[in-house]
C-alpha cells in the first residue's frame, strides 16, 4: 500500500466532523472510531482483548558487554491506534519506560521515526499494524550521514544578485524539475536499506544525500554546478550505486532516489 | 609483546587522545588527560576477544575524541 495515500486518507477522516457537520453516517462513524482512538486510549473497552505481540530489538549503550536481545511486549489492539508509532508510545508510557526511540510529528513529515519494521526500513508513524510481529531497530547513529549531507553543500550557492533585486524567480518548468527531489526529510532509510552503503559508508554517499545533492544540481538558481559536479567526479562518491533500488522500494516519501542519481551520472557522462 | 590489530587501534586510539589533551591549555591538560584514562579504565574488564563491544567503544571513542579536540571545547570536568 502507499503509504503517502493512507496518510491522506486518515487525515480526511479526523478533520470531516469539524467541517463538514450534516455528512453520510458511514464517514462520521470512521471519523468518531479515530478521534477516539486519538483523544481516550486508555479507557477500558467492552470488546474482548485483542492481544497482539510486538518483538522489539534492544540493546542498552551503557551496557555495551551485554550482547543486543529481541524483547517481547504484549499489548490489547482494541485501545492501540492502527500505527506502529501508536504502539510504540503505549509501550513506552504503559508497559516499559526504558524503551527509547526517536518521533516527533507522527504523520510522515520529520523523519525521525525510521526504523526497521518488519525487516523493511520504513517511518513508524506511516506503517500501519496488519503484521503479526515487527522488529524496528530504534535509534541508530546518523552522525556520518549528517556529515556527509553537510559535505554536499546542501544549501543554494549563488554569486550574482538577481536582475530587479527581490527574490531568485524560476519558470513553472524550472520548478517542476524540483518535483520528487524537495520532498525528502533525510528519514535515512533508502540509505541504511542499500547494500553497496552498508559495504562503503565512509566513502560512498547513499542514496539520500545523492538525491539531495541532485535537487541541488537541478535547481535552476545554484551557480555551483560545475564545483558540486566535481565534488562527485571520483570512483567512490557517486559511482558505488550499482542500481540496486532498495532505496525506491523502502522509501517511505515514495521518492525514487535511484532515478536521481541516474539522471546525475548522465549529467556528469554528458556534460548538460 | 605482539599486539592483535584491535589491541593497536585501542591504543592508537589512547596516544591520539594524550595528543589531542597534550593541545590544550597548560592549566588544564590534566584534566583531559584524566578524562581520557578514566573512560578507557572503566572497560578494562572486557574480554579481550569481545571484538563487537571493543569496536563500538572504539568508534564511541573517536566520536567523543572529535567533539573534545575541538578548539572551542577549553576545559572539562565531571
Amino acid at each position: 500500500m502507499n503509504p503517502t495515500l493512507f496518510s491522506r486518507s486518515l487525515l480526511r477522516a479526523t478533520t470531516t466532523p469539524t467541517s463538514l457537520r450534516s455528512t453520510t453516517t458511514g464517514l462520521r462513524a470512521l471519523a468518531s472510531v479515530a478521534t477516539s482512538q486519538a483523544a481516550a486510549p486508555a479507557k477500558p473497552d467492552s470488546k474482548k482483548p485483542n492481544i497482539k505481540q510486538f518483538q522489539i530489538y534492544r540493546w542498552n549503550p551503557d551496557t555495551p558487554e551485554k550482547k543486543p536481545y529481541m524483547q517481547t511486549y504484549e499489548l490489547d489492539m482494541n485501545q492501540t491506534g492502527p500505527m506502529v508509532l501508536d504502539a510504540l508510545i503505549r509501550v513506552k508510557n504503559e508497559v516499559d519506560p526504558t524503551l527509547t526511540f526517536r518521533r516527533s510529528c507522527r504523520e510522515g513529515i520529520c523523519g525521525s521515526c525510521a526504523m526497521n519494521i518488519q525487516g523493511s526500513n520504513t517511518l513508524a508513524c506511516l506503517c500501519r499494524i496488519d503484521v503479526s510481529n515487527s522488529s524496528p531497530d530504534l535509534v541508530p547513529d546518523l552522525t556520518q550521514f549528517y556529515k556527509q549531507y553537510k559535505s554536499i553543500k546542501p544549501y543554494l550557492q549563488r554569486k550574482t544578485p538577481s536582475p530587479d533585486g527581490r527574490e531568485y524567480r524560476q519558470s513553472v518548468e524550472e520548478r517542476k524539475k524540483l518535483d520528487g527531489l524537495y520532498e525528502c526529510i533525510l528519514c535515512a532509510c533508502c540509505s541504511t536499506s542499500c547494500p553497496s552503503y552498508w559495504w562503503n559508508s565512509s566513502d560512498y554517499l547513499g542514496p539520500a544525500v545523492l538525491l539531495q545533492s541532485y535537487r541541488w544540481l537541478a535547481d535552476s538558481r545554484d551557480e555551483a554546478k560545475g564545483a558540486r559536479k566535481s565534488a562527485l567526479e571520483n570512483e567512490m562518491s557517486l559511482y558505488r550505486c550499482h542500481t540496486i533500488m532498495n532505496c525506491a522500494k523502502t522509501c517511505p516519501k515514495g521518492l525514487n532516489p535511484g532515478l536521481a542519481i541516474a539522471n546525475i551520472k548522465k549529467e556528469m557522462a554528458f556534460g548538460s | 609483546m605482539k599486539r592483535s590489530g584491535i589491541q593497536r587501534d585501542v591504543l592508537a586510539l589512547y596516544r591520539l587522545c594524550l595528543r589531542e589533551a597534550g593541545k590544550k591549555p597548560k592549566e588544564v591538560q590534566d584534566n583531559f588527560r584524566n578524562y581520557a584514562r578514566e573512560n578507557f579504565q572503566a572497560h578494562l574488564d572486557i574480554d579481550r576477544r569481545d571484538f563487537a563491544t571493543i569496536e563500538h567503544l572504539l568508534r564511541a571513542g573517536r566520536r567523543k575524541l572529535e567533539v573534545y579536540s575541538q578548539p572551542g571545547v577549553k576545559n572539562i570536568s565531571r
